[in-house]
C-alpha cells in the first residue's frame, strides 16, 4: 500500500536529517541542546501514546521520568551496577509499578484521571526529597557513571547524542508500527468512544492500562538515559512543572501525531535558549502558548502545512471558478 | 501529649477551613459547568499577593486594600471565563484540562513577572497576642478563619437555597439543558460561578495569608489541595466539602505532628488516590451516578 511506503520514507528521511544535524553543530552549545531535544523528544512521544492515541490524560509523566532516573542513579553510583543494567532494571520496575497502579487509575476518565496521576506525580516528588539515605533529598544524587561498551564511555556531547537519538529513533519506529496497527486502531477506537470501542470487542481497559505501562517504560528509559548523560539528577527535574512542560510540548507539536512529539519537544527545548534574554518570561510563553494553541491551533504545528494547503487550494478553487 | 494532640486539632482546623472555601469553589465551578478549574489556586494566590499590593505599595488602609483584592479577583476569574473557557464550545474535558493549566501558569507567571519571586507577609488582623485553650494555643488570626469561613458557609447556603439565581444554579448542577428548557439563563450562571468562586478563593487566599506568608507560587499546593477536600466531600458545593476539608486539614496536622512534616503534602495526595481508587462519589455520598 502506498501509504505504508510513505510513512516508511516518512521515517528515513527523518532518520536521515537527525544523523546529519551534528555536522552543522559539532563542537556547539546547540549540539548538547540537541542531545536534550532527544530525552524530550521520547518523553513526549511517550505521553503522546497516551493522550494523543488513547485519549488518558497524564499529568504524572514526570514521575516516570523521575523514578527511571533515579533507579538507574542509585543502582549504578550507590551499588555499582552496570548502567546499560541499570537501565533495563529501571524500565522493568517502572512498567511494573504502572502496570499496577494503571488498573485503578484508567477506571477514572477526564478531569479525575488528570487529579489522581497529578497526586501520583506529587507523591513521587516528594519521595524522590524526603527519603534521603536513598536519593540524597533535595541537594540531589551525583557520581552517577556514563555508560560505556568496554573501554569507549559515551562522556562527550557527540556520543552522547548519537546515543541518545539512537534510542529515539528506535522508540519512534516503534511507535509508528505501533499506531499503525490494528493496536493503534483500537487505542483511537477508545479515544473516540470507549463504550463503542468495547462493544467492538476491544479490551479496553486492558489495552489502555497497556499503553500506560508502554508509555512509562519509555519515560523511564529516557530517564535513565537522562541520569548517565547528566551524571548528576535532583528532584526539581521531576517535579509537577515538568509534567506540564510535557503536556505542552505534546499540545503544541499536535495530539496524535508521533512526529508533533519531535516538534513539541524541539520547540520547547530550544524556546528557552533562544528566550535566553528573557530568562522568567518563560514560564509565562508556556502559559500562552498552552492557551493559545488549544484554542486557535488544536491540531498542532504538524497540522499548519495541510492548513496552509487547504487554504492554497480554496483559493485555487474560487480562482477557477472566477475565471 | 493530651494538649499537644488539641493543638494539632486547632491548628488543622484552621488550614481545614481554608481547604474548604477553596474546595467549594472547585464544586461550584464544576457543579454549574463541569469543569474542574485547575486554576482555582491562582486565585487563592491572588487574594493574598493583591491584598499585600494594595496594603504595602500602593499604601491603601487594610480593609481597603482586602475589599480591592477580592474585587480585582473576581473580576481575573470572570476574565478567564470570557476569554479562555466561553470561547470554547463543547469542548472535551482534555481540551478543558489543558486550557485551565494553561491559564493557571498564565496567572501564576504574570504574578511573578509583576510582584517577583519573594515571599510577602500581612498584618494579622487583630493583634497577635496568643489566646490558650485548655494548654493548647491560638492566635486571633485562627478565630478570624473560623468566623469568616463560617459566614461564608452561611451566606453560601443562603444564597443557593433562598434566591432565585442560586435555586437556577443549582438546576444547572443537575442537569443544564433541562435547566435551560425552563428558561435558566446557562451562561449567566457559569458567569456567577466563575465570580463566586473566585470571590470565594481571594477571601480564603486572604484570611490565611498573616499565618502562612504569601507569594506568586502558593496557589498550586492550596488549588490541590482544595481539590481533594472537594473530591472527600464529592464535588458537593455545600457541608459535605466542609467536612473533606476540615478532615484533610487535621489528618495533615496529626500526620505532620506524629509521624513526619516532610511528608505533610503526600498525604493529602494518598487520601486524593485512595477516595478516587475506592469512593469517587465522596465519602458521603450514595453511589448514585456514575462520577468519571
Amino acid at each position: 500500500m502506498s501509504t505504508e511506503r510513505h510513512v516508511l520514507l516518512k521515517y528515513i528521511l527523518f532518520s536521515c536529517a537527525v544523523l546529519v544535524a551534528p555536522v552543522f553543530f559539532a563542537g556547539g552549545y546547540l549540539l548538547n541542546v540537541l542531545v536534550f531535544v532527544g530525552i524530550n523528544t521520547i518523553l513526549a512521544l511517550a505521553l503522546n501514546l497516551l493522550l494523543g492515541y488513547a485519549g488518558q490524560i497524564s499529568l504524572g509523566q514526570a514521575a516516570f521520568f523521575g523514578l527511571g532516573a533515579y533507579i538507574s542513579g542509585i543502582a549504578t553510583a550507590t551499588y555499582g551496577m552496570n548502567p546499560w543494567l541499570a537501565l533495563v532494571l529501571a524500565a522493568v520496575i517502572v512498567g511494573l509499578i504502572a502496570f499496577a497502579i494503571g488498573f485503578p487509575i484508567l477506571k477514572l476518565k477526564g478531569h479525575y484521571l488528570a487529579m489522581a496521576t497529578l497526586g501520583f506525580g506529587i507523591i513521587v516528588y516528594i519521595v524522590f526529597n524526603e527519603t534521603f539515605e536513598l536519593t540524597s533529598g533535595p541537594s540531589g544524587l551525583s557520581g552517577i557513571p556514563y555508560f560505556s561498551v568496554g573501554t569507549f564511555e559515551f562522556d562527550s556531547d557527540m556520543k552522547s547524542y548519537f546515543l541518545i537519538w539512537g534510542f529515539a529513533l528506535a522508540m519512534i519506529l516503534l511507535s509508528v508500527n505501533l499506531v499503525n496497527s490494528r493496536i493503534g486502531r483500537a487505542l483511537r477506537a477508545i479515544h473516540d468512544s470507549e463504550v463503542a470501542a468495547r462493544v467492538m470487542g476491544v479490551n479496553a481497559r486492558l489495552l489502555k492500562v497497556q499503553v500506560f505501562a508502554l508509555s512509562a517504560v519509555f519515560s523511564s528509559i529516557a530517564g535513565s538515559l537522562y541520569a548517565h548523560t547528566m551524571t548528576f539528577i535532583s528532584p526539581t527535574s521531576f517535579g509537577f512543572n515538568f509534567s506540564v512542560e510535557l503536556l505542552t510540548m505534546v499540545v503544541i507539536g499536535g495530539l496524535g501525531t508521533v512526529y508533533g512529539s519531535f516538534l513539541g519537544a524541539a520547540l520547547l527545548t530550544l524556546l528557552p535558549e533562544l528566550l535566553r534574554t528573557f530568562q522568567d518570561y518563560d514560564i509565562v510563553i508556556y502559559g500562552f502558548l498552552l492557551v493559545v494553541m488549544i484554542m486557535f491551533l488544536p491540531g498542532g504545528l504538524v497540522r499548519i502545512p495541510s492548513l496552509i494547503m487547504a487554504r492554497f487550494d480554496r483559493l485555487r478553487v474560487r480562482g477557477r471558478e472566477h475565471a | 501529649m493530651s494538649h499537644q494532640i488539641l493543638q494539632y486539632l486547632l491548628s488543622g482546623l484552621s488550614t481545614g477551613a481554608i481547604y474548604s472555601l477553596i474546595g467549594i469553589g472547585f464544586a461550584i465551578i464544576y457543579n454549574s459547568t463541569g469543569i474542574i478549574n485547575f486554576a482555582q489556586g491562582e486565585f487563592v494566590m491572588l487574594g493574598g499577593m493583591l491584598t499585600y499590593f494594595f496594603l504595602s505599595v500602593v499604601k491603601f488602609p487594610f480593609m481597603v486594600a482586602m475589599l480591592l483584592a477580592i474585587v480585582f479577583t473576581t473580576a481575573v476569574g470572570i476574565l478567564f471565563e470570557r476569554l479562555a473557557i466561553r470561547p470554547l464550545k463543547n469542548a472535551s474535558p482534555l481540551i478543558l484540562v489543558i486550557i485551565t493549566i494553561g491559564g493557571s501558569i498564565l496567572i501564576r507567571g504574570l504574578a511573578m513577572l509583576i510582584w517577583g519571586k519573594d515571599t510577602h507577609s500581612l498584618p494579622m488582623f487583630s493583634g497577635n497576642e496568643p489566646i490558650s485553650i485548655a494548654g493548647a494555643t491560638l492566635l486571633p488570626q485562627h478565630l478570624w478563619i473560623f468566623g469568616i469561613t463560617l459566614f461564608i458557609i452561611i451566606v453560601n447556603r443562603y444564597f443557593f437555597y433562598h434566591t432565585i439565581s442560586g435555586k437556577a444554579m443549582r438546576a444547572c448542577s443537575h442537569n443544564r439543558r433541562a435547566a435551560s428548557l425552563v428558561g435558566v439563563d446557562v451562561k449567566r450562571m457559569v458567569f456567577f460561578a466563575f465570580a463566586i468562586s473566585s470571590a470565594m478563593g481571594s477571601v480564603a487566599g486572604i484570611i490565611t495569608a498573616p499565618l502562612t506568608m504569601t507569594s506568586y507560587d502558593v496557589g498550586v499546593m492550596l488549588g490541590l489541595k482544595g481539590f481533594c477536600a472537594a473530591i472527600i466531600g464529592g464535588m458537593s458545593s455545600g457541608i459535605a466539602t466542609v467536612f473533606g476539608g476540615l478532615l484533610l486539614g487535621v489528618l495533615e496536622a496529626l500526620g505532620a505532628g506524629l509521624v513526619s512534616s516532610g511528608y505533610k503534602d503526600a498525604i493529602a495526595f494518598i487520601i486524593l488516590l485512595l477516595i478516587l481508587f475506592i469512593r469517587p462519589q465522596g465519602l458521603f455520598k450514595k453511589a448514585d451516578t456514575e462520577r468519571v
